[in-house]
């Protein structure tokens, strides 16, 4: 059902909302509790965000919301209704430059060899993406800090850095 | 998580409205806290009422200060130009919590009513009087680490985990809110709490009432401050002790001092006696080791090598190392981790 400002929506019901994701618009169907990142990985097939600690400790699930890097597990898929969603899925889109060339942030990635197992890397990406749209961090030690919600145990954070400074030296890469 | 209603409020008048119609009702912003809480079955609400949209997102100006709207981002305030600019303290209190993810996702009235992070809390296997009042309080005589050392009680001696709230106590923000019997004022010394005999309670927030703003006055302390914040790892972790200090100067005497620690009570911990102490006082070390001591006086610890001894000596000297940052008007860095 449609939602309907002031009007609860009972416990049992799937509620029609309609987003955006990497381009596309899909118009669903999501049971209230379930959340964005849930959405993302069970309901649509999009596995690449990861679900590291679904508590907001480590930033795997990092996507962005309206350009705004967010954790997807804290949030919940109905209350993003009309949202835009990016996913690692959709950086290459961002780029335009058509769907077969990465990203500036996965090429210097991949440039200065920023992740070992790869499991933080989708939300390493999209929240270094956030970084930079965001535009407030300038130095090394203010990358570092601003990329503090992002845990990665293979401690790849040094190279990170460095891809990050490297897309920022070119001038952003949206 | 449990099952729940939700409800999508469009006025605040709909929010408090949607609110009272169900038993358990929560309302909901950025969900970092609460969304948290409903997988560890801490949180079962009945029903949910999103306020995401209510227009409750603007920074104005208002009487000389400003006043932030419940909804607006923690990073939309933290970076504001305004408050940058006149409240720097407030600025780098809320960049030196969370996460920058967490932060544009967490909402102004959020980060206030935001929950302990006592383990106990958390674990719905062990007694805890916050989350079920009357089974005991597990943290008194177990893992009392990142526990309170003032104005504890003996059903619960959580702490209030906020850094943007420790920064609102030393400018004395006053909160707005809305609720079924109308709209009130309440300075912000009087929003949260202490445990006493109903530890389930955080805030003196009425069943029902919204937060809609918090309201800076004029007065910014915006030259001589500092957001000193000491904990495990050097970001994305709670306060073990905080400081949030400003200071108004006459040449190298105290004018006015406010002064608020956080990680140490249930709520930001202000001593008025210790601020008064400084007035008039030269701005050097002696003056603050004074006003330390007098405020670590008042301390009571959890024993035990698990325990919280360790804060006093910490909180004495960071409130004197705060002091001194503030009076050379060399703020702690949020992103340099070194302490001057
Ligand atoms: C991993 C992690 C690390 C963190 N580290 C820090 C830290 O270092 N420092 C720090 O200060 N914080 C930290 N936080 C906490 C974070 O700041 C809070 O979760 C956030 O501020 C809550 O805001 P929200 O809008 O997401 O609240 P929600 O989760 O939406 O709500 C929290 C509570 O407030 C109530 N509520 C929300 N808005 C209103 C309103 N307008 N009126 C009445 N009630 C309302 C809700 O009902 C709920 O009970 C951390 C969180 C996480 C997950
Ligand atoms: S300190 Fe408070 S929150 Fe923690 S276990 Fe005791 S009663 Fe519960
Ligand atoms: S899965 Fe969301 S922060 Fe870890
Ligand atoms: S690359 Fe393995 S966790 Fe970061």
């Amino acid at each position: 059902m449609l939602i309907e400002s002031g009007s609860p929506v009972a416990a049992d019901t799937r509620i029609g909302i309609s987003l955006t994701i990497n381009g596309h618009r899909r118009d669903l169907q999501v049971a209230p509790w379930t959340t964005l990142l849930d959405l993302l990985r069970e309901h649509l097939d999009l596995t690449g965000t990861k679900k590291g600690c679904d508590h907001g400790q480590c930033g795997a699930c990092t996507v962005l919301v309206n350009g705004t890097r967010v954790n997807s597990c804290l949030t919940l898929a109905v209350m993003k209704d009309g949202a835009e969603i990016t996913t690692v899925e959709g950086l290459a889109g961002l780029a335009g430059t058509g769907s077969n060339s990465l990203h500036p942030i996965q090429e210097a990635f991949i440039e200065h060899d920023a992740f070992q197992c790869g499991y933080c890397t989708p939300g390493q990406l999209c929240s270094s993406v956030g970084l930079i749209n965001e535009g407030h961090a300038r130095s090394r030690d203010e990358i570092r800090e601003a990329m503090s919600g992002n845990i990665c145990r293979c401690g790849a954070y040094t190279n990170i850095v460095d891809a990050i400074e490297d897309v920022m030296s070119q001038g952003g890469g949206r | 998580m449990n099952r729940f209603e939700y409800v999508r409020a469009g006025t605040v008048a709909e929010a408090v409205q949607a609110f009272a119609g169900a038993e358990g009702s929560r309302f909901i912003a950025g969900g970092t806290n609460l969304i948290d809480l409903m997988k560890y079955d801490v949180e079962r609400p009945g029903r949910l009422v999103d306020i995401t949209r209510l227009p409750l997102d603007r920074i104005e100006e208002r009487d000389g200060g400003l006043r932030l709207g419940a909804l607006a981002t923690n990073a939309a305030v933290a970076y504001d130009a305004r408050v940058q600019s006149r409240y720097p303290l407030l600025a780098n209190a809320i960049l030196a919590g969370a996460s920058a993810q967490l932060r544009n996702a967490a909402s102004t009235g959020g980060n206030l009513l935001q929950r302990t992070r006592c383990y106990y809390f958390y674990d719905t296997a062990t007694p805890c009087n916050k989350r079920e009042p009357g089974s005991g309080c597990s943290a008194i005589g177990g893992i009392a680490r990142i526990h309170a050392i003032f104005g504890t009680s003996a059903h619960c001696i959580a702490t209030h985990p906020s850094d943007m709230c420790v920064a609102l106590a030393a400018l004395e923000a006053v909160v707005q809110v809305s609720g079924p019997k109308g709209e009130r004022s309440i300075p912000i010394a009087d929003f949260h709490r202490l445990p006493g005999n109903t530890p389930e309670q955080d805030t003196n927030l009425k069943p029902g009432e919204i937060v809609v703003a918090v309201d800076l006055p004029a007065r910014d302390f915006g030259s001589h401050y500092t957001y000193l914040k000491l904990r495990d790892r050097l970001s994305y972790a709670f306060a073990l002790v905080s400081v949030a200090a400003g200071l108004e100067l006459d040449g190298d005497q105290v004018k006015t001092a406010r002064l608020a620690l956080g990680g140490v009570a249930h709520k930001p911990w202000r001593n008025r006696k210790a601020e008064a102490l400084l007035q008039g006082k030269p701005a050097n070390r002696e003056s603050f080791q004074a006003a330390a001591d007098l405020i670590v006086a008042e301390a009571k610890t959890q024993g035990g090598p698990q325990g919280n001894a360790f804060k006093v000596e910490l909180a004495r000297r960071a409130i004197v190392r705060g002091l001194e940052q503030a009076a050379a008007g060399t703020p702690q860095s949020i992103s340099d981790k070194r302490i001057q």
